[in-house]
């Protein structure tokens, strides 16, 4: 990357930074109503359904969001001005991925999770994406309706400013399992990448060894979910079925990564005619296909332990920038952790994600 | 911190040093052979109702194992029985070659921890244990055995730790991470106090069937190869749950070994746990330290199945995180993954290094002499 | 200089089987394959185990997650201890096919000879029938 693009103090691009992290919020069940239709609408009027916030990210906890980012009234991120002035201006942001958390796909009942979802998408087009240019959207679908899904991210898909699919990683299947595949099929023919974020539906106990006492566990569980996807999806054969599909990480967590793919390998040597189709080793798949956003990084706190630690990655260019705003993750404007080295910063801010995400490329003219 | 040495030297070294073998599977011959070591209360129910954990199978597996008894080919006897069941073969094939001074026994079945009936699962634990001293610990000195224990019912367990603690030999409490609730929870306490109060370590094998999705929070996942994987991850929210209760703080003296995990994921772990700490902090009152300080301070970890870094280099950069004093040998001898002492740690180590992790930390973690 | 071995009778290798001889201090895997015989190194490149007491296995491959297709029955070994899969005519492994499928290995070992072998290829040697004795050239 030419030199003159890149900030000579910071190593920040110029150009502003790309993140692919950022949480608005819905304020509540009154916001999302002029996008249901009448059925819905008045289901949600008589049921009382409100305050769909998910258990991972309560709003009370101090993770959820740091205390300068808590407007006096009202949730973090619920106004777009206070998005722009917090989360947007002080990082000198080009481009920002809203990742709404609401829990719209979590009710069991399949036809609600589908129109919340819905509604959800619609107010993120209409409320955020149409009125600031630096915002673009994850489309949000229930990945255990797939076929549904799939048609709202053909639907979606139409807008340009959505230029990711949205899926948690607490699921009621891993995402490789083949009932999935319609989800996958529409994300690769849109050129879309799957975004996973930590949380989600809870239909299972967050770890294998029942359900912990502290939100904390709950949190720490998510890395070990998200290394159970990876490996759900890479087995399953998602990328041999979908060779140009990529997947996005956010909010995995760093540190547990190089050696998740060492062990992957390792077992898949041996256990090869278990998946046959699989003709490339883990390792590789995952470099090629998968990316992570580096917010929380939850890696070494040492300059010379993360160089340790890219040197096992060996893969730049899968790490994305993201402030995950406006969970409580990191001090000040310090969004960039300081033992990243600064060779990183031009792609970790910029290149990667436009790689990544396709449609950044296009609306960025 | 990098170590000039000739891999011939650590090799030649090796070569001088005892070997400590911290997980090796012995098994009963026939379903009979623990009979004679029940209660005759309870002789009538093992032959009618037997094991019943939780499965879909009476004895099969709906993950099913990569070979027959998930072991090696090359482990069945000649005489006849599964892999496992028999000492004098035992010796030739692997407690001699590899000069073996200890092994710690870990019995994975019958399944013992586990079970839905809980009388019957002390009384199988007590038929266990009887088993392995009867059978192992006084026929080959060189062994000692797991204290096998109902996790679900610790008034059991703690009545069998002491039974067993007097008698001697055991070198460990063996308890495995899928319980109904995680390991750090109260209920489980008085298992902990007593492995204190009798000086035994606690040993946390992977394993256990309680039902739940072995992935955790992602669901049923389809092959044994992702099943596989994810016993690290019980083990890592075992870890979790343990240090986030303050079972560290409760049990000073309490020592633990992460067994048959591998153990390239603890530095991440620390990590993890430190920053959540941060953030959580009065959310864990019980937690007085960074948690990566507990990982570093008050567990040890068996290298099977060991990590195969693309770059074999990379592997004394997880040992210096980990520490080379919490690290400890393991075969896991009979089984399919089991590690071959001299080829499975491919890198170059000084001596200090080799004894610390083939020998001396594992005498010092289970107190061998 | 290898040399040739008159290691056992035919005879005493029926097709299907595989039997552990001694050459030269070093130890062969010898299989029948329906009236042919390969030999291997009885050393599995990634821990030494003893390949000769593998299970012969047919190749499974697929196009498609879901679609298994099996041929060449008997034609692999499967390393008793790991389970990583040896092509017996080749000493090939199929692990990560695609990368491994241009790598083709010299059988012969000759001292001085450059040997091309990777990480993943089990040593073959040549072998002949020769009045209905197994020979093995080391």
């Amino acid at each position: 990357m030419a030199s003159d693009a890149v900030s000579a103090g910071t190593g920040y691009p110029k150009a502003g930074v790309i993140d692919v992290d950022i949480h608005p919020a819905v304020p509540d069940m009154a916001a999302l109503r002029p996008y249901l239709d009448a059925h819905w609408r008045e289901q949600m009027t008589v049921r009382g359904v409100d305050g769909l916030e998910s258990m991972l990210w309560k709003p009370s906890l101090p993770i959820s969001a740091r205390p300068d980012f808590r407007p006096a009234e009202g949730l973090p991120g619920a106004r777009l001005d206070q998005v722009r002035r917090d989360a947007l201006d002080p990082f000198g942001t080009a481009l920002a991925i809203c990742n709404p958390l609401w829990g719209v796909a979590v009710p069991f009942a399949e036809d609600m999770a589908m129109a919340l979802c819905r509604a959800m998408n619609d107010w993120l087009a209409e409320e955020w994406l149409a009125p600031e240019p630096r915002l673009r959207g994850a489309i949000v679908v229930p990945p255990q309706s797939p076929d549904q899904a799939a048609a709202e991210i053909d639907r979606c898909a139409r807008n340009p400013r959505f230029v990711s699919v949205l899926l948690p990683a607490m699921t009621e299947q891993p995402l490789g399992r083949r009932a999935h595949r319609p989800i996958m099929a529409a994300a690769e023919r849109h050129g879309l990448p799957i975004t996973i974020h930590a949380g989600g539906l809870y239909r299972h106990p967050p770890t294998a060894t029942g359900w912990p006492s502290f939100h904390a566990e709950d949190h720490a569980a998510q890395a070990n979910i998200f290394q159970s996807q990876l490996l759900s999806l890479v087995y399953e054969g998602v990328f041999v079925d979908h060779p140009s599909l990529k997947v996005v990480l956010l909010d995995a967590g760093l540190g547990w990564l190089p050696q998740f793919m060492w062990r992957a390998t390792k077992t898949w040597r041996g256990l090869r005619a278990e998946v046959p189709w699989l003709k490339q080793n883990p390792a590789d798949v995952v470099r090629s296909h998968v990316r992570l956003s580096i917010q929380p990084l939850q890696g070494p706190p040492d300059a010379e332990g993360m160089e340790r630690l890219l040197a096992h990655l060996a893969a730049d260019q899968m790490l994305l920038y993201a402030t995950d705003w406006p969970h409580w993750r990191f001090e000040g404007e310090a969004a960039i952790p300081p033992q990243l080295p600064t060779r990183l910063l031009p792609a970790l801010c910029r290149d990667n994600a436009l790689e990544t995400y396709p449609r950044l490329k296009e609306t960025l003219a | 911190m990098t170590v000039d040495v000739d891999p011939r030297t650590a090799l030649s070294a090796a070569s001088k040093v005892r070997l400590v073998d911290c997980d090796i599977h012995p098994i009963i011959r026939h379903k009979g052979d623990l009979k004679p070591y029940l209660s005759r209360e309870w002789q009538g129910y093992h032959d009618t109702y037997g094991d019943f954990l939780v499965s879909p199978f009476a004895t099969a597996h709906p993950y099913p194992k990569p070979t027959p008894a998930l072991s090696r080919l090359d482990t069945w006897p000649p005489s006849g029985g599964p892999p496992g069941s028999d000492l004098a073969f035992m010796r030739d094939q692997h407690l001699d070659p590899h000069d073996i001074e200890f092994g710690v026994l870990q019995v994975l079945w019958p399944t013992a921890a586990r079970h839905r009936n809980l009388g019957y699962g002390a009384a199988l634990c007590r038929a266990i244990n009887d088993w392995q001293k009867a059978e192992w610990l006084g026929r080959e000195k060189r062994l000692r055995g797991s204290v096998m224990v109902t996790q679900e019912d610790p008034e059991a367990a703690v009545a069998e730790i002491a039974r067993c603690a007097r008698q001697g030999g055991f070198a460990q409490v063996m308890v495995v991470p899928r319980n109904i609730e995680p390991m750090g929870r109260r209920r489980y306490w008085p298992i902990f106090a007593a492995a204190e109060a009798h000086d035994i370590t606690l040993g946390c094998h992977v394993g256990g069937l309680n039902g739940y999705a072995v992935t955790g929070g992602a669901g049923h996942c389809s092959f044994y190869a992702e099943e596989k994987d994810s016993n690290g991850f019980a083990m890592e929210a075992m870890l979790t749950s343990m240090i986030f209760e303050g079972v560290f703080e409760a049990f000073p003296k309490l020592r633990l070994v992460a067994i048959e995990a591998g153990l390239g994921w603890v530095p991440a772990l620390g990590w993890r746990l430190d920053e959540l700490w941060q953030r959580f902090r009065d959310e864990l009152p019980a937690v007085r330290r960074p948690p990566s300080e507990t990982l570093r301070e008050r567990l040890w970890y068996t290298t099977q199945p060991a990590d195969e870094p693309e770059d074999p280099k990379h592997l004394r950069d997880v040992f210096d995180w980990i520490g080379w004093d919490r690290i400890c040998f393991a075969s896991d001898y009979p089984h399919w993954d089991s590690d071959d002492p001299r080829y499975a740690l491919p890198i170059a180590m000084s001596r200090a290094e080799h004894r610390a992790i083939f020998r001396d930390n594992a005498l010092g973690v289970y107190r061998l002499s | 200089m290898a040399q040739r071995h008159v290691v056992l009778p035919l005879a005493e290798l029926p097709a299907g089987e595989s039997r552990i001889v001694t050459v030269r201090g070093r130890e062969i895997a010898l299989f029948n394959l329906a009236g042919e015989v390969f030999a291997l190194i009885n050393r599995c490149p990634h821990e030494g185990a003893p390949l000769g007491l593998g299970l012969r296995v047919g190749l499974s491959e697929s196009e498609k997650p879901g679609c298994y297709t099996h041929s060449r029955p008997g034609e692999l070994v499967r390393c008793p201890w790991h389970g990583w899969e040896f092509d017996i005519r080749t000493g090939q492994s199929w692990c990560e096919p695609a990368k491994l499928k241009a790598k083709s290995f010299s059988a012969s070992i000759e001292p001085g000879a450059t040997v091309v072998k990777g990480p993943y290829v089990a040593e073959s040697l040549p072998v002949s029938i020769e009045a209905h004795y197994v020979v093995v050239e080391l």
